[in-house]
């Protein structure tokens, strides 16, 4: 699956990789994102 | 996932219609399963805005050499490399696997 162009939510969680650091890398991997959350479970 | 961001990917995919993806962060096969679920199928509490509403989006997970590949190494490194060490990686990606299987995507 390329995302080059693709519209992307970034959907990172707490304990593992954070919402921004996964658009981060979706954005460098020339995608849009859309949309950036954090999901938190305690 | 949250009621308010159950909201906010409805939305999201209403706006932008089946040419949105989602890349996940979870820390284990668990919560990457249950947010790959809540994304392809709807919510399977039944409790938020998604319940009922299989959006079918494509799902993939950040850890995949898929993704990977395409994002500058320095960049993974920076921010993903840490975690991936520290999380069990081939668990977290047989979650995956298996909610793809459930929902019949990608």
């Amino acid at each position: 699956m390329d995302l080059r162009g693709k519209k992307v939510i970034a959907l990172g969680e707490r304990d593992g990789v954070p919402g921004p650091a996964v658009a981060e890398c979706a954005s460098r991997a020339g995608a849009e994102v859309v949309l950036t959350l954090t999901a938190c479970y305690v | 996932m949250g009621l308010e961001d159950q909201a906010a990917v409805k939305r999201v995919a209403d706006e932008h219609g089946g040419g949105v993806v989602v890349l996940l962060g979870t820390p284990d096969a668990e919560s990457t399963q249950t947010l790959a679920q809540t994304v392809v199928a709807g919510d399977p509490s039944y409790a938020g805005p998604l319940a009922g509403v299989p959006l079918g989006l494509p799902v993939f997970h950040v850890f995949e050499t898929e993704i990977r590949n395409q994002v500058p190494s320095d960049v993974y490194e920076a921010q993903v490399a840490l975690m991936e060490m520290s999380l069990d990686r081939d668990a977290i990606l047989a979650g995956l696997g298996e909610a793809r299987r459930a929902g019949a995507t990608t």
